[in-house]
């Protein structure tokens, strides 16, 4: 974490194939070939059934809001223009979860059960997945 | 489930606590010894007679072994030393460790101490920064969520899900906040209205200030005595009766449920052991790092109904003439909250209930207690039965 930027994510060994993937445009995940378990984030072992046979699949970033917050007291100051921001965990359609904000349109209307759909945002050397409303965005 | 007999359970032989609040001018190692101190007066015993400690962490002071730096600044020479780290699972997670040592004979007398003073020690940004660190660095930490964030999400589940009002989480806090006027050491005594919680700033939708817990400076201590150890201390009568743990995730994106958590299986496990049921507990002191922490909690660990803990806490369920005395210190939202030491001050105020030391706040007749502290986003659970023996 830079002391003025917002943080940028440093890709570990089981994370740099899913980072350099959100480089090109591709929301990745992990599909194991054993049990068939979707995973997110990434791992070197599946947490259903430990097998180790994983591959990577690319998602349509199509989702669901599970949970949703507006956050008005920022962690440090470089998220302070943003603020109020949207805070979801968003249920992919190809069935796993993952936390990012939903961007564009007023967040206090960002509702569980909304729709929403993958959009990137470009942070430092890093491309990071967001989402927006899929329908009825911005209102 | 083994149940052993009363007599051959670990005993909390002392306790004891410095001032909690804005405390300029202390460092976190004096803040140990102090409580310390406090807690071997209170056992009426001496550091020569310790042969274990428990420590947990400082964020103000880190320190990478601290059991040995406490124990090296108070001049011991344990047989047994541990530092852990479960966030505020911790207080119950040391007693638990300490009683595994001294039920067992391991150790006599087990010292479990902490603090920091995070409230004069470092600026209140800093703070923040520190603890939103909690988060995933890669997956959760890049998308400006805070501790309150993590928690607000587990809240607008709960609210979705079971209907829960704004009015219900409010009341939590003013019934905390009426408890830590009868407290002399409580961080904030200021009496105050459902209104007054509803009308303070947002913080994190929908928790807003006065549904978060505070920061604060201090320090708490305990001593864990082995069954025959504590005949020989000034009051041996509370036993550790039933201890338990549940673990499901460290990330709140990776939660299993956004309504049920690991506590379910900790009070389970710890009401199991001890043979008790929820309803049988006079005292409940219970994590509550904001209020739907508590309210979820009650409700995973099998207190209310789903759905019935907001309604019953509006009705006066939780008061001290409530059907289930909760937090009677004032817990974390207005007794005071100190890192690690915030879930030892449970652990402190359930043995004051028990041994019928708890002044203005005393429970009539509490002779069975329940604690539990949670750590991280609703991810560590630790949960414990002491009775008055
Ligand atoms: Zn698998």
């Amino acid at each position: 974490m830079t002391a003025e930027g917002k943080p940028v994510p440093v890709p570990t060994a089981e994370t740099r194939h899913y980072w350099t993937a959100c480089r090109e445009g591709v929301l990745s995940y992990q599909h194991c070939l054993a049990c068939s378990r979707p995973q997110f984030y990434p791992r070197t072992l599946c947490v259903g059934c430990g097998g180790a046979r994983l591959e990577w699949r690319a998602s349509r970033g199509l989702g669901t809001v599970h949970a949703v917050t507006v956050v008005y007291r920022p962690p440090t100051a470089a998220f302070r223009p943003e603020v109020p921001y949207a805070v979801a965990l968003v249920d992919l359609d190809e069935g796993f979860r993952m936390m990012a904000n939903v961007v564009g349109g007023a967040p206090e209307t960002v509702a569980i059960g909304d729709r929403v759909r993958l959009v990137w945002e470009q942070r430092g050397d890093a491309v990071l997945p967001q989402f927006t409303r899929a329908e009825g965005g911005g209102r | 489930m083994t149940t052993r007999p009363l007599g051959q359970r670990a005993r909390i032989t002392g306790v004891g606590d410095t001032a909690f609040g804005e405390l300029p001018g202390s460092s976190v190692l004096g803040l140990h010894a102090e409580a310390a101190a406090a807690a071997l007066a209170d056992a009426g015993i001496t550091t020569r007679e310790i042969d274990g400690i428990v420590c947990a962490y400082s964020l103000v002071e880190p320190h990478l072994m601290l059991s040995s730096v406490v124990a090296e600044y108070l001049g011991l020479r344990p047989a047994f030393s541990v530092a852990l780290q479960l966030g505020g699972a911790s207080g119950c997670a040391m007693i638990m460790q300490a009683a595994l040592l001294a039920g067992t004979g391991r150790c006599r007398h087990v010292l479990v101490v902490a603090g920091d003073n995070r409230l004069s020690g470092m600026s209140r940004d800093g703070a923040v920064a520190a603890l939103a660190r909690v988060g995933h660095p890669q997956f959760e930490v890049p998308y400006g969520a805070t501790i309150p964030a993590y928690y607000a999400l587990v809240a607008s589940r709960y609210l979705h899900e079971h209907g829960a009002t704004m009015e219900q989480l409010a009341s939590i806090a003013v019934t905390m906040r009426r408890h830590a006027t009868l407290h002399a050491k409580a961080h904030m005594r200021q009496p105050i209205t459902a209104a007054d919680v509803m009308a303070s700033r947002v913080i994190a939708s929908p928790l807003r200030l006065l549904d978060c817990c505070l920061v604060s400076d201090g320090a708490v201590a305990a001593v864990v005595s082995a069954p025959d150890a504590a005949a020989g201390t000034r009051d041996g009568r509370v036993a550790v009766i039933g201890m338990g743990q549940g673990h499901t995730h460290e990330h709140i994106s990776q939660a299993p449920s956004l309504t049920e958590f690991g506590c379910h299986d900790a009070a389970r496990r710890a009401l199991g052991e001890a043979g008790v049921r929820p309803a049988d507990v006079h005292v409940a002191e219970i994590y509550d790092s904001f209020t739907i922490t508590l309210l979820v909690e009650l409700e995973s660990m099998g207190f209310f109904e789903r759905g019935g803990a907001g309604p019953a806490i509006v009705a006066g369920a939780l008061g001290l003439d409530g059907t289930l005395p909760t937090n009677t210190h004032g817990g974390l939202l207005s007794f005071g909250h100190s890192g690690a030491a915030g879930g030892l001050t449970h652990v402190v105020e359930a043995v004051r209930q028990l041994r019928g030391e708890a002044e203005r706040r005393q429970v009539r007749d509490a002779e069975l207690a329940f604690v539990h502290g949670d750590g991280g986003i609703l991810s560590a659970h630790c949960s414990l039965v002491l009775a008055r023996t």
